[in-house]
């Protein structure tokens, strides 16, 4: 293991969404103090599941064993419910908060609630990827041999490619999820909780990455049209948009003339 | 709109910085060293100077939020927020920045993790046998540190009651003399031998020097801002360096939750020494030494309240001087504390947005804040057992704090201490995150499972 897997691994894990950062967040205050806020809530929510977890074990006694895959897999599937009960609790947060901001200064600008949606799953995303992955990727710098017990050897690039999947289905998560909160749509809701399941039980095929990861990355791209769709975009303004010819990109050269 | 630092001489005359300055503030500069003062002279005593820094970052801890002045009250509140948010990422940034260069001091040089003695103000050993010896022993610790830092806030209120300047000057001077030169001598010392670069002394010398040269001119005279904001941060890491070798462990949460505690009365308490010092400075006129907070922004608008009490983070507002409002001064060894600004009355608050610049200088944060969010952080990460997952959430519970601390303080208005909300949660974090979270997500990852 080398800077080379180190460089490689957080690099595919963390470059969309630090590249989403830069571009999208990083230069209005506002935004980065809701991610930030995203990003607690979503610890807030580990706590709370990984003390479920730790009860649930004390109970039944700490027995090696098939015992403790059975708690394991409870706890992931307690911790997912936890997470998107978080992130609702989150969605009527920010419903308060902005009611409160539109009602001290109704002229500015606040921020719309599909734009806190994709803040939110961003700060959701980057937390619960870099809680994942950054112990994984410390290792990775020092010396050892992946798989010399007979593990795979891929171990760092596919928990790389499964953080970045995480992360940017969270994002995906949070716009339909808000979405549907927004237009009263429960079974939106309930969609994105059954994916987040299906995705955290097809972690449990641990050693068989190929279906592992060509499952999520399915699911990424499904909920990823679903998502734009949902925030308003539709197949006229993507192909303006891959043309050059939206309003933005011809305001903005027209400025810059 | 300012750049530069206020500068600390006391004869203030018509030179280039007051010309620059608008023309109704008085600030009278001489006291900005008032707060520095004490630390100085402890530290001329003896050469442990590592427990006299504490007085150092005492005496930072002021925090100033810098809103606007007072406006009819819908208005005030809108424009509060407007800047609130901005002022938020002001303090962000520097926070992070102190932050980072303390874990990343602490995960590669094994000099700042390595048990080497005490400070005197802890000297209850913590190698017991017994847990309850042990946890007597730090709260013991804890009594004799937070003794230490009320007394010389106390010390720096009387001072600076009495008006004996040129003492807090001087001792203000000294400490940060010992930080530049004494404590980045040893730091970089460090750091070669931990990377095996080879320097000669005469090179040491000269990086040295200038490095301590350039901070003091700087920190205590003028100097662009930036530089200054960078020499601010720099010597809170170092500080807060010295903090996590030399404080034992229990010792260490326990002071910082006490200090938390402390920071709270004195500030929001009617007889709390940093209260005191603020309302004295507000009654005086005189602005906030300057040395040892954190501002964002280099503008002192006209009748620049307070003198900056010792170190204490104080949370400004500026004020309306007409609104009678209480304001606590973030004084004394590193209480920190917020305290409102007092501003010019109403020609400057009326102007239109573009005035408006020059009015709201940033937001200031005192030192004390800083050392001990980067204290709470670096110990985290130094025993952490190698996880990063503690201190990341150390470090979002403290962004969060800080957070919260500056909503309170746009709604109160007046002066609150920052270290409370943000090393409440830290503690919090650090505590859970340490014994439950870190199983789980260890177990996790081993299986490669993902939530």
């Amino acid at each position: 293991m080398t800077a080379a897997v180190f460089f490689g691994c957080a690099f595919i894990a963390f470059g969309p969404a630090f590249a989403l950062y830069i571009f999208t967040i990083a230069t209005e205050p506002l935004r980065i103090i809701f991610l930030i806020a995203g990003a607690f809530f979503w610890l807030v929510s580990l706590l709370l599941s990984s003390l479920v977890w730790f009860i649930a074990g004390t109970i039944t006694g700490h027995k090696d064993g098939p015992v403790q895959k059975y708690l394991l897999i409870f706890g992931v599937l307690v911790s997912v419910l936890i997470q998107e009960a978080f992130r609702f609790a989150y969605y009527r947060l920010l419903k308060k908060a902005n009611e409160g901001l539109k009602a001290i200064n109704p002229e500015e600008t606040t921020p719309s609630m599909r734009l806190l949606a994709y803040v939110s799953g961003l700060g959701f995303g980057i937390m619960s990827g870099v809680f994942s992955f950054v112990n994984t990727l410390s290792d990775s710098l020092g010396p050892g041999t992946v798989g010399i017990h007979g593990d795979s050897p891929q171990f760092f690039i596919h928990s790389a490619f499964m953080t970045l999947v995480i992360i940017l289905l969270h994002i995906f998560w949070g716009i339909v999820f808000f979405d549907g909160c927004e237009k009263k749509r429960w079974c939106a809701l309930l969609v994105v909780v059954l994916t987040h399941l299906l995705v955290s039980a097809l972690t449990f095929l641990s050693p068989q990455y190929g279906i592992n990861l060509v499952l999520s990355y399915t699911i990424m791209v499904l909920m990823g049209i679903w998502a734009f769709f949902v925030a308003g975009g539709s197949c006229r303004t993507l192909k303006l948009c891959l043309l050059c010819q939206d309003k933005d990109f011809l305001l903005f050269s027209q400025r810059s003339r | 709109m300012l750049t530069f630092m206020a500068s600390d001489s006391e004869e203030e005359v018509c030179d280039e910085r007051t010309s620059l300055m608008s023309a109704e503030s008085p600030t009278p500069r001489t006291h900005q060293e008032g707060r520095q003062g004490p630390e100085d002279a402890e530290n001329t005593t003896q050469w442990r100077s590592q427990e006299n820094e504490e007085d150092c970052e005492e005496d930072p801890d002021r925090y100033v939020c810098s809103g606007v002045p007072g406006r009819p009250s819908g208005l005030e509140e809108e424009l509060t927020l407007k800047y609130g948010a901005k002022h938020v990422i002001m303090l962000f940034v520097p926070v992070t920045l102190c932050m980072v260069v303390v874990v990343a001091t602490i995960k590669s040089v094994r000099f700042y993790t390595e048990k080497n003695g005490q400070l005197i103000y802890t000297p209850f050993t913590e190698d017991t046998p017994s847990v309850g010896q042990r946890l007597l022993n730090s709260v013991l610790n804890t009594l004799i540190m937070i003794s230490v830092i009320v007394v010389m806030t106390i010390f720096l209120v009387v001072l600076y009651k009495y008006r004996c300047y040129k003492f807090i000057h001087g001792w203000l001077v000294m400490s940060s003399l010992m930080l530049l030169f004494l404590f980045t001598y040893i730091y970089l010392g460090e750091v070669l031998k931990t990377y095996n670069v080879a320097m000669d002394y005469p090179t040491l010398f000269l990086i040295v020097w200038n490095f301590g040269a350039v901070g003091m001119v700087c920190i205590h005279w003028k100097g662009p801002l930036v530089l200054q904001q960078a020499y601010l941060i720099m010597i809170s890491a170092l500080m807060a360096l010295v903090f996590i070798k030399y404080l034992p462990e229990w010792s260490a949460w326990v002071i910082l939750g006490a200090i938390s505690v402390y920071d709270l009365v004195a500030v929001l308490c009617p007889k709390g020494p940093l209260r005191m010092l603020v309302e004295t400075a507000q009654e005086r006129n005189e602005p906030i030494f300057p040395a040892l907070i954190y501002s964002s922004a280099m503008v002192w608008t006209v009748g620049m309240a307070k003198p900056d009490p010792s170190s204490q983070g104080a949370l400004q507002l500026p004020y309306d001087p007409e609104m009678d409002h209480d304001r606590h001064p973030g004084c004394g060894e590193g209480d920190p504390s917020l305290f409102e600004e007092q501003r010019e009355p109403q020609p400057r608050q009326n102007g239109p947005e573009p005035m408006e610049d020059p009015k709201t200088g940033g937001v200031k944060l005192g030192l004390g804040d800083f050392i001990f969010y980067s204290v709470l952080v670096g110990k985290a990460a130094a025993t952490g057992s190698g996880d990063w997952n503690t201190t990341l959430a150390c470090f979002v519970a403290i962004l969060i704090g800080l957070c919260l601390t500056l909503l309170l303080l746009a709604v109160f208005k007046k002066a609150l201490p920052a270290l409370p909300i943000s090393i409440t949660f830290g503690l919090i974090f650090y505590f859970s995150t340490d014994n439950l979270v870190r199983p789980f997500m260890d177990t996790l990852a081993s299986h490669q499972l993902y939530i």
